[in-house]
Parts: C-alpha cells; structure tokens; sequence
C-alpha cells in the first residue's frame, strides 16, 4: 500500500506537518493489553462498587428488570453497528424502529408527535424550553422546586446567556404538590412556559389539569416532565401539556452509574416545526412499497446550522431501541401489571416509615426519619447490604431529616421490613 | 461485474401495531410478595389511566423475528467498509460491549454513596487523565452526552473565561468547511455566528484572520484536521492571532482520528476541545448514539468545568461540588458513563504505540484510496489529507450524475456510502473516510466499484441515476415525506401499499 501511495514509509504520510507541531516522545500511556486482561481490569473495578447489594435508591434513575429480549436485540451488529439512518434505501431496519418507537410515546404520552430520542430527560428540559420560547416568543420559565434538582440545574446552565430567564415557584409544606397560588402570582404575559414534573421529585402526582389552565390563561405553554416512565403505565397522561419532556431509562436501560439513558420531547402536531431532534416519517419508495425516512430536516443543523432548532446530532437511537423492546416485550398489559406491581411494592414500604407528604405517589416518596440524621439509618441499612433512601437536604434545605425512597417491581418484602426496623425509633429496637 | 455481494431473500415484516392482537403477551411478572394495592385508592381515581390505547400486544417469538427480520435491512460496519466521511466508522470492539455490562457497572446507580463507587469513579479518573495525555490539554470533562454537547460546553467555558476577563464578547468565526453543529453551538451559547471563507488550499485563511479578529471576537471554531482532511498548517499561526487579540480557539476533535499519537492539539495552541468517543475511541454508533462528547480544557479554564469533579481526597475519590465558578452542570449525573468504560477499554487495548499505529494506518488507508480513486474522480483540493479525502462529482456532473446518484449507486456494489454533499465548500462533494480497520482487500473491493460506477456514469448514466437496484426499499420518496409528514402509526392511516 505504500508503494501505491509512492512511499518509503508510513512516517512520510505527516512529513506536510510543520515540525514544531509534530509529537516526538511517545504517548505516555501504557503498552495494550490482551482481551482476557482487560475483562480482568473492569471485573476488578466493577468489585469495587456496590455488588450484591440491594437499593432503595430512585430519584430519576429506577433499578427496574430488564428482559433479556433487549440485549439480544440492541446486540444485533445491524443495529449497534450503523451509523444515523441518513441512507434510507439500507437503513429501513433502524427507521422502522424509530418510527414505532415515536408511535409508542405518543401513545404513552397522549401527545401527536414524539422525536427520535434527546440525550436524556435533563437535557429534554432546557431543549422543551427553548421550543416553547420560539413558538410564544417569550423569555421567561417557570420551574417548580418540586422538579429533579439536576434538572434544573441542566436548565440554567442552558439558560444562563440571555437566551431564558429562569424563575422558580414553590411546592406545598404539606402535600409536596404545586403551590399553585404562588405559581399564579408569578405567571404572567411574559411567561413563555411552566416546567412541572409529575410524579415529581418527591413522587408526588401533580394534577397537570389545572397547572395548564393557569399557563393557556397567560398564553404560556405547559410542559411535563417525567422521570419515572413506567407510572406512565398505570397515571393518567399529560394529554394537557403542550410539551412532553422525559427520561426512558425505566424502560430496560441499566442506571449505569448514569448514563448513557434517552430523553424525549413530545407535543402537539401544532408545534412539529419548532421541535428539535430526528424525525422518522412514512412514506413511499420508487416501487410504491412503504418505506421510512428521517424527516423534515430543514429544522436541524445540518442544513440550518446557526438557525437551526437546536444543535444536536448524535442522539440516543440504540438506547432507544432498548425502550422500544422493552414496550414491546410488556405491551399494553404488561406495562399496566408493571406498574401495579411498583404501586403495590412503594406502598408497603411506606407503611414501614413515616411519610413527610401526604400527595398521592407512584413508586417513590419522601420519608421522615423522625429528627434523626437520614446517615445513621443509612449506615445501619448498609451494614444489611442494603443501600437507603437518597437524603435530599442537598437540595432541599428545609427537608432536612427525610429521604427519598423508592420500590420497584424488583424490590424484596425482606428488604422493605428491614427498612422498616432501621427507621423505627432507636428505643422500640434496643 | 460486482464481486462483493449477491442479492439474497430478506423477510417482509409488519409493524408491532399490525401483529397486535388482544391478549398476546410477551412477558412474565413474578407473584407480588406484598398485599395488592388498589390504584384509584391510592392515586385518586382521576388520577389513573385508560388502557394505553393502540399499544401493542404480541408474543416473544414475534418480537424477535420483529426486531431480527428488521435488523437484516440495515447495513452496518458489522458487514463492510462504512466510510462515512467526519463519521469515523470504525470495528467496535465486542469486549467492550461485555464489560459495560458486567454487574457492579451497568447497575451502579449514580447516587449509591462514594464509598460504593470507587470503582466506576477510578474508571472515569482513568479517561480523564488518558484523554488529557492524548490531547495534550490540563484537564477533562466526561460529562457531555455527545459532540455537539461537547461543543456547547466547551463555548459557555470559553465566554465563562472571557466574562471573568471583563467583556463576554459577541462572536464566533467558524469556517465555511465546519460541521453544522458548530454554528448552532454558537448560537445556542449566545453568540453570532460570522462565517469564514477557507482559502485555495481548503484551510483558514491567515490574513484574512487577521483582519477579521477583533475585541468582538470570542473565538475561532476550527476543525482540524479540517473536513477536507486537510491539517491547518498554520494553525500556530492561527492560535497566535486569535491570542494576541484576546481571543480563543475551539478545535472540534470529530477529526482526531488522524492525530492521535502524531500531533496534540494542547501544543499547537488550541484552548478548548472536544472529543467523539464514538468516533475516535470507537464506541458503537448504534444507528445514531448514545455517543460521547468528553471536552479538554487548558488550565485556565478548569475552573469553569461543569460540576461535579473527580477530586482524589487521601486514597478516595470523591465528587466535588464546591465549584463557585463552575459554568454549571449540562447534564444530570456525570455523563454516559456506558460509553466511557468501552472508550477506556478502547484505549487500554491499544495502549500508546498502538493508538499511533491506529492513526498511522487510517491516514494511510485513506491516501491508498486518493490515489486509487484520482484516476476516475476530481480532486479539487490538492493539499495532502491525512485520515479522510473529498472528491467532487465535477466529472460525473457533465453526464447528469451527482454524487447522491453515485452514493446510492454504491450500495448495489454492496457499500455504505460516503458522506454526500459535505462539506459545503465542495460542490458535489464525495467525502471518504475508510479508518484504521478497514484491509486491503476492502479498500480495493471499494475502488473497483468506484471505479466501475465511473465507467457506467459515461456509459449509462441512468442506471446510477435511478439506483439502488438490488436492494429491498428502491430509491425513497424523501420530499412526501417531508411534504405530507406521517409521523406516527395510525389505523386509519392511508393505504400505502405495506411491505408484504
């Protein structure tokens, strides 16, 4: 190959670059290693984080089963192997997949339109934001406390240049639901749209019914966010929002300390143009069968650029695909009965506790730990392998003694009775 | 003659929504441990939902036939040379795919206590201090989902720097050869956008620099090697001009696949950056992500990083979030974590010499394919290119065959196509990249069918014009689809003639 090229070595092929440029000491990294010891590097690290050990933990992210169906899916080299389906014509596998993944959320949603997937629900959040100052030409947001606080925070870092002014209304001391006068009193001609999350962070169930009365009223939009997305199976859809903001990792995507997760926007057929983020449409090939494609690019930054509606390109299509399995393998029954189960399971844990809101709730709740340090429990949980609920006093000031605890269809009776006794007060168990 | 492939039968299949029929299912859920809870008692009957209406219901050999049949209609590296220009398509490694997936990772939860996640956050250290040797720049932040993410942050780093300077500034130069991401980046983070124009080599021109960059100017996007595959000669130069007026460089890294091990952009002057860890580092693209954007910073700017940051305390690691000047978080969590393991592994595979040897042979593979190709393709850019090269359709054009044409041509020889049409400052431009995994054998199996779809533009131009031929989806209607959007799957939708 380097004869062909009318070379004597391969080091010839940088000689155009200027020699004070050119790297001469070798990478300071290690030599490569074989296959067999790089699986031994990760087990030893994986041994390092907490194997074997149960978790109450939620608070966006949900330990929830995952089918076996969607691994051996997303391992297909079709699928994992392929770039962004730009070449219909030998990526109809990918399309359709997508298509019936967008057809799925709207079902789930009660929206008319779903994109192909955002980076994750934090980052849904300031991109549904940015939409709904384009379609009312207005500024400013309003969030509720009671929405994800790293969310939030994605959103005024997003905000912080000018683009969104970001404001916050309050949560009730008693229910842990919207303080819907204090929302009133700051929602005005200027709001261009109110942030709710539903079940919230505390996983209380809002009534977005009303929230978006009060938004239409000033001609604000109203966008949901969720985190949770199999309460989707059992609660009512936010058919009342104008935007759905949310995070699929429920649906089969390992918490994996974090990431990689998928995000979506959903709304209205109204507002599609202002969307951003790949759409797949139907439509025809030149032999008249059906055939799918990405669609109605003009809003993206390969052919807008500066205009475009957001800069994203590279999504979250095989994590996607993980969800789309997953909605598959539970359906329209299963979904339901998954979401019985976590019903069911949430709420014998919290008869073991005390509750520090009295808002109806899905899978999670805040949890009182009765004046006592939320770290001492925690410490005593863990001694049972067992890792407690997520104190939230980092965010929340005024919940100082109560943690966020949550049970899934995976969570053990034994393990909830424990949680039971390690909050029960000190003298009951001495 | 077409030796790569031969046509074979492939499954029709119809969508989950048109096998769906009541009562099928494909699950099982284990009997309740725990008493049975009444939803309309416990959230309010208002509260609960109808049945999710339209949703399917089909059995578990159905969902596998569904999504293996699907899966036959795609093509992917898996089966061949992928040589999507700026894309870098290369093998993904199956190792990498088993350890993302081993117990303690793929189910650490991002809040489980420090003390429990020692091992993911070591993994993370590792990338950190492996990109910044990599780049040649201080200090590494994993928490962008992708490039474009990357970009977003590296530009709030860059005004957040130029803010503590005392002026924000109200510009970006981007050239006129840059991804499409780098001006929505701009834009988004607050900035206008001024295009440049590259010069007769393809590469930013130096005195027109000069006289651009003003107290306006916050920084200059550059991609380099640009994406004409053209390294930027001056590019000290450039970071020197930029500088002496107190204004930036951001190099976008989706190009640093012909650097890694030959040139580190922290010394050749560049500031902020980012890398793809699904194109360099060789995570799976997946049919369009999850990727990885990690962003490499000078130390003045480390600072500014989105918080949390690894911080080893004693011989703990722990996440520091007492970060006053921090630009904030732009993601939940500390990133796609999944795709840092397979980039760590990725790089501890290789190691230093066998990263440099990686870019050795794609810039290598990428010249083979030039002088193959020069023969039967304009080149209308002759600077020498490292790891990709961009022809144009010049030649062709004069029959009536763009380079859509030729590209959809492509796939009957049995290939993905390059990137079509990019960059802009190309017209008609072919855009390849091959990489590093790419033997010989394919790289010449690719030459011969560029060189025989050459040959049929002059001889019968309306066979690559109305190509694919052979593949099951014929040449796709993308107008109507843009025109009359069918986004969803209804009952009710018009009869279009289904794949069966």
């Amino acid at each position: 190959m380097l004869e062909a090229c009318g070379l004597e070595s391969a080091e010839q092929l940088f000689a155009h670059l200027p020699d004070d440029v050119r790297l001469e000491a070798p990478l300071a990294l290690p030599a490569g290693i074989s296959e067999y010891e790089i699986v031994d590097f990760f087990r030893a690290h994986a041994a390092r984080n907490a194997l074997g050990y149960a978790s109450l933990l939620g608070a966006g992210v949900y330990a929830h089963y995952r089918p076996v169906m969607v691994d051996t899916v997303v391992s297909r080299g079709e699928f994992l192997t392929s770039y962004t389906p730009y070449q219909a014509e030998i990526s109809q596998g990918t399309l359709t997949t997508i298509f019936e993944f967008q057809t799925m959320i709207c079902q789930l949603t009660g929206m008319e339109v779903a994109n192909a997937s955002m980076y994750d629900g934090s980052t849904a959040v300031p991109e549904a934001a940015l939409m709904a100052a384009r379609i009312t030409g207005r500024r400013r947001v309003l969030i509720s406390r009671s929405v994800h606080p790293e969310y939030r925070e994605v959103l005024r870092t997003y905000a912080q240049h000018g683009q969104l002014t970001v404001q916050e209304f309050e949560y009730l001391p008693d229910s842990g639901m919207l303080d819907l006068e204090h929302l009133e009193r700051k929602l005005d001609s200027a709001t261009a749209a109110v942030i709710i999350q539903s079940p919230n962070f505390f996983g209380v169930v809002e009534n977005a019914k009303t929230v978006a009365a009060l938004a239409h009223k000033c001609g604000a939009l109203l966008i949901v966010v969720f985190t949770e997305a199999v309460s989707l199976g059992i609660l009512e859809p936010p058919v009342d929002a104008d935007i759905v903001a949310g995070e699929l990792q429920s649906f089969a995507i390992a918490p994996g300390y974090g990431g990689p997760y998928a995000g979506i926007i959903a709304t209205k057929e109204q507002f599609v143009r202002q969307m951003p983020g790949r759409l797949v449409g139907e439509t025809v090939d030149s032999r008249g069968q059906r055939a799918f494609c990405l669609t109605l690019a003009t809003r993206e930054q390969h052919i807008r650029r500066e205009k475009a509606t957001s800069n994203i390109c590279t999504n979250q299509a095989l994590i996607a695909l993980m969800a789309t399995v997953f909605m598959s393998v539970y359906g329209k029954q299963g979904l339901r009965e998954l979401a019985q189960q976590n019903l069911a399971k949430a709420h014998y844990l919290s008869a073991q506790v005390k509750l520090r809101f009295t808002g109806p709730f899905f899978n999670e709740f805040v949890a009182s730990t009765s004046g006592r340090s939320p770290e001492e429990i925690n410490r005593a949980l863990l001694k049972q392998k067992i890792i407690g609920g997520l104190p939230i006093s980092r965010w929340y000031p005024e919940l100082e003694h109560s943690v966020l605890l949550c049970a899934t269809e995976m969570t053990r009776r034994e393990h909830m009775d424990e949680v039971g006794r390690a909050f029960a007060p000190v003298a009951a168990v001495a | 003659m077409i030796t790569k492939v031969r046509s074979h039968i492939t499954q029709n299949e119809l969508l989950l929504f048109e096998q769906s029929s009541p009562g099928k299912k494909g699950y099982q859920l284990p009997d309740l441990d725990v008493p049975a809870v009444d939803p309309s008692t416990a959230l309010g009957a208002a509260n609960v939902r109808a049945e999710i209406e339209g949703f399917p219901e089909v059995s578990e050999v159905e969902i596998i036939r569904h999504f293996t049949r699907l899966s036959t209609w795609n093509y992917a590296i898996d089966l061949g040379l992928y040589p999507l220009g700026s894309c870098t398509m290369k093998y993904n490694p199956r190792v990498n795919e088993l350890v993302a997936r081993l117990d303690g990772l793929a189910w650490a939860h991002p809040y489980q206590p420090e003390s429990l996640a020692q091992g993911a956050m070591e993994i993370m250290a590792h990338l950190e201090s492996a990109l910044a040797e990599i780049t040649g720049m201080d200090a590494v932040t994993l928490q962008p989902a992708a490039g474009a993410h990357g970009e977003l942050t590296g530009i709030l780093l860059i005004r957040a720097l130029l803010e503590k300077r005392g002026n924000p500034r109200k510009k970006v130069l981007i050239p006129d050869s840059a991804h499409g991401t780098n001006p929505a980046t701009a834009a988004i983070a607050g900035y206008a956008v001024e295009n440049i124009r590259s010069n007769q080599r393809g590469t930013v021109d130096l005195a027109q620099l000069e006289r651009i960059v003003d107290q306006d100017v916050a920084a200059l996007m550059v991609t380099n090697p640009n994406t004409l595959g053209v390294f930027e000669e001056n590019i000290k130069s450039i970071a020197e001009v930029l500088h002496k007026k107190g204004a930036l460089l951001y190099m976008d890294g989706a190009n640093m696949n012909a650097l890694v091990g030959i040139a580190q952009p922290g010394a050749f002057g560049v500031d902020v950056m980012h890398l793809n860890l699904h194109k360099t580092f060789s995570t799976p693209h997946g049919g369009g992500g999850p990727g990885g954007g990690p962003v490499a910073v000078k130390k003045a700017f480390e600072p500014f990083l989105p918080l949390p940051r690894l911080k080893r305390v004693r011989s703990k690691w722990t996440f520091d979030y007492q970060l006053p000047r921090s630009i904030g978080r732009v993601r939940a969590f500390y990133g796609n974590f999944g795709v840092i393991v397979r980039a760590l592994a990725y790089i501890l595979a290789h190691g230093g010499n066998g990263l440099r040897n990686a870019t050795v042979d794609a810039v290598l593979n990428a010249n083979y394919l030039r002088r193959k190709l020069e023969p039967h393709y304009d080149l209308p850019f002759q600077a020498p290119n490292m790891h990709e090269v961009v022809f144009s359709d010049d030649r062709q054009a004069k029959y009536g065959v763009r380079t859509g044409d030729i590209a959809k041509r492509l796939i009957d020889y049995g290939f993905h196509p390059y990137t079509v049409s990019f960059p802009l400052i190309v017209r008609g431009a072919l855009m390849i990249e091959p990489t590093e995994t790419e033997a010989k054998r394919e790289l010449d199996l690719f030459a011969e069918a560029m060189a025989a779809i050459a040959h049929e533009a002059e001889t019968d131009p309306e066979l690559v014009r109305s190509a694919p031929h052979s593949t099951r989806t014929s040449r796709v209607d993308e107008v109507t689809a843009a025109r009359r959007p069918v986004l969803k799957w209804k009952p009710e939708s018009p009869t279009v003639k289904a794949a069966d």
